[in-house]
C-alpha cells in the first residue's frame, strides 16, 4: 500500500469511528430514545465486554483459540473474575490474575 | 477545591488502575505499525486520527498482508460498531450539553471511559450533565496521553517486552475488572455469559464481525429474560 492510499485508509477509519462514537450523543436532545431500547441499552457492558475478555483471553500467540479447560488463562481469568467480584478493586484484579497466569505457565 | 475540578480528578483517579494495562496494548500497536513499515506519522498519527486499539491492530495488521483498502477500512469499522451502542447509552447523561463538549466526548469515547462513567452515572443519579461530562473528561484525557505515548514508545522501541511474559493478558484482565462488579441481577449476569460464549464460537467470522454478533446476542438475551421475569413476577403473585 502507498503513502497515499495508507493515509486515506487511516483517515476513512479516524472519520467512520468518529461517526459512530458521536452518532446518538450527537444527537441527544433532539432524539428520545423509545423505551425499549433503552432498557435493551442496560445491557450493553455486560454483553460487549464479556464478548472482548473471552475470545483475547483464549487467544493463542500463534493465533486462533485454545478452549481447553486447562488453558492456564482461562484459568488464571476464573481466579481473577472471583477476585473481581469479591474486592471491585481493578488494581487487585490485575495482580491476582497476571499473579496467577505466571504461576501456572511455570507450573505447567 | 473547586467542586468542578473535583470532578476532574475523581475521574482520573478511577482511571489510573486501567492505565497500565492500556501501556502494553498501545506499545503492541505501535510495534506492529513499525513492523508494517508504517512511517512515524501514521504509525502514530493513526493513535490520533483512529484512536481505538483493536481497529488499530487488525487494520495495520490487514495493510501488513496487503489487504485491499476497502477490506482495511470496513474491518476497522465494524470493530468499532460497539461505540455506536455505548453512544445510545450515554446519549441521554450528556443530553444539553454543548455541540462541541459532546464531539470532544465522543472522540475521546473508549470501553475503559464508557464503562468507569456509565457505572458511576447509574451508581450516583445527582450528577448534573457538566459534572458527568467532568467526570469523564479526566479519566478519558489521561487514557488519550497514555495510549499516545505507549504507541509511540512501541513505535520506537519496538516490542522489545518477551511474548512469554503474556502483558497482553493485561488487556482482558482490565477489563474483567470493569465488567464484574457492574452485573448487579441475573439478566445482567446471562447478558454476559451469553455474549462471552457467542463471541469464542463466532471467533473465525471474517472482520471481527463476530464481536458485534455476540454483543447483539448478549443484549437480546438479556432484555429478553428481563422481559419474561418482569411479566411473570405478577402472575405468580395472583395464584
Amino acid at each position: 500500500m502507498d503513502a497515499t492510499t495508507l493515509w486515506l485508509t487511516i483517515a476513512a477509519i479516524g472519520i467512520g469511528t468518529f461517526a459512530l462514537r458521536f452518532s446518538f450523543i450527537g444527537l441527544s436532545g433532539r432524539l428520545a430514545l423509545p423505551a425499549p431500547l433503552t432498557r435493551a441499552l442496560r445491557f450493553v457492558p455486560a454483553a460487549v465486554l464479556s464478548a472482548i475478555i473471552l475470545p483475547a483471553a483464549l487467544r493463542m500467540p500463534e493465533g486462533g483459540l485454545d478452549i481447553a479447560l486447562d488453558n492456564p488463562r482461562l484459568i488464571a481469568c476464573i481466579v481473577a473474575a472471583g477476585v473481581a467480584w469479591a474486592t471491585k478493586s481493578v488494581l487487585a484484579t490485575l495482580a491476582v490474575g497476571m499473579g496467577a497466569l505466571w504461576a501456572l505457565q511455570a507450573l505447567m | 477545591m473547586k467542586p468542578a475540578l473535583g470532578d476532574y480528578i475523581a475521574g482520573i483517579r478511577v482511571m489510573l488502575p486501567l492505565l497500565p494495562g492500556a501501556v502494553p496494548f498501545g506499545m503492541i500497536a505501535g510495534a506492529v505499525a513499525a513492523e508494517a513499515k508504517f512511517g512515524a506519522a501514521a504509525g502514530i498519527g493513526q493513535s490520533i486520527a483512529i484512536y481505538a486499539g483493536a481497529a488499530q491492530l487488525a487494520s495495520t495488521q490487514l495493510v501488513a498482508e496487503a489487504a485491499p483498502a476497502l477490506v482495511v477500512v470496513l474491518t476497522g469499522l465494524v470493530i468499532n460498531l460497539r461505540f455506536a451502542m455505548y453512544s445510545a447509552s450515554l446519549a441521554p447523561h450528556f443530553a444539553g450539553l454543548s455541540f462541541r463538549r459532546r464531539a470532544m466526548l465522543a472522540y475521546l469515547m473508549t470501553d475503559q471511559s464508557y464503562a468507569l462513567s456509565i457505572t458511576r452515572y447509574t451508581a450516583d443519579s445527582g450528577m448534573t450533565a457538566l459534572a458527568k461530562a467532568r467526570f469523564y473528561l479526566g479519566g478519558a484525557v489521561a487514557m488519550w496521553i497514555v495510549w499516545l505515548a505507549a504507541t509511540a514508545a512501541g513505535f520506537i522501541l519496538g516490542s522489545r517486552v518477551p511474548p512469554s511474559w503474556s502483558l497482553d493478558f493485561f488487556v482482558p484482565l482490565s477489563f474483567l475488572a470493569l465488567l464484574v462488579p457492574g452485573i448487579r441481577d441475573r439478566a445482567a449476569g446471562l447478558a454476559a455469559v451469553t455474549g462471552a460464549t457467542v463471541a469464542v464460537a463466532a471467533s473465525g467470522l471474517p472482520f471481527n464481525l463476530g464481536l458485534f454478533l455476540a454483543a447483539t446476542c448478549g443484549i437480546a438475551t438479556g432484555y429478553f429474560c428481563e422481559t419474561r421475569w418482569a411479566s411473570k413476577k405478577p402472575q405468580q403473585g395472583e395464584s
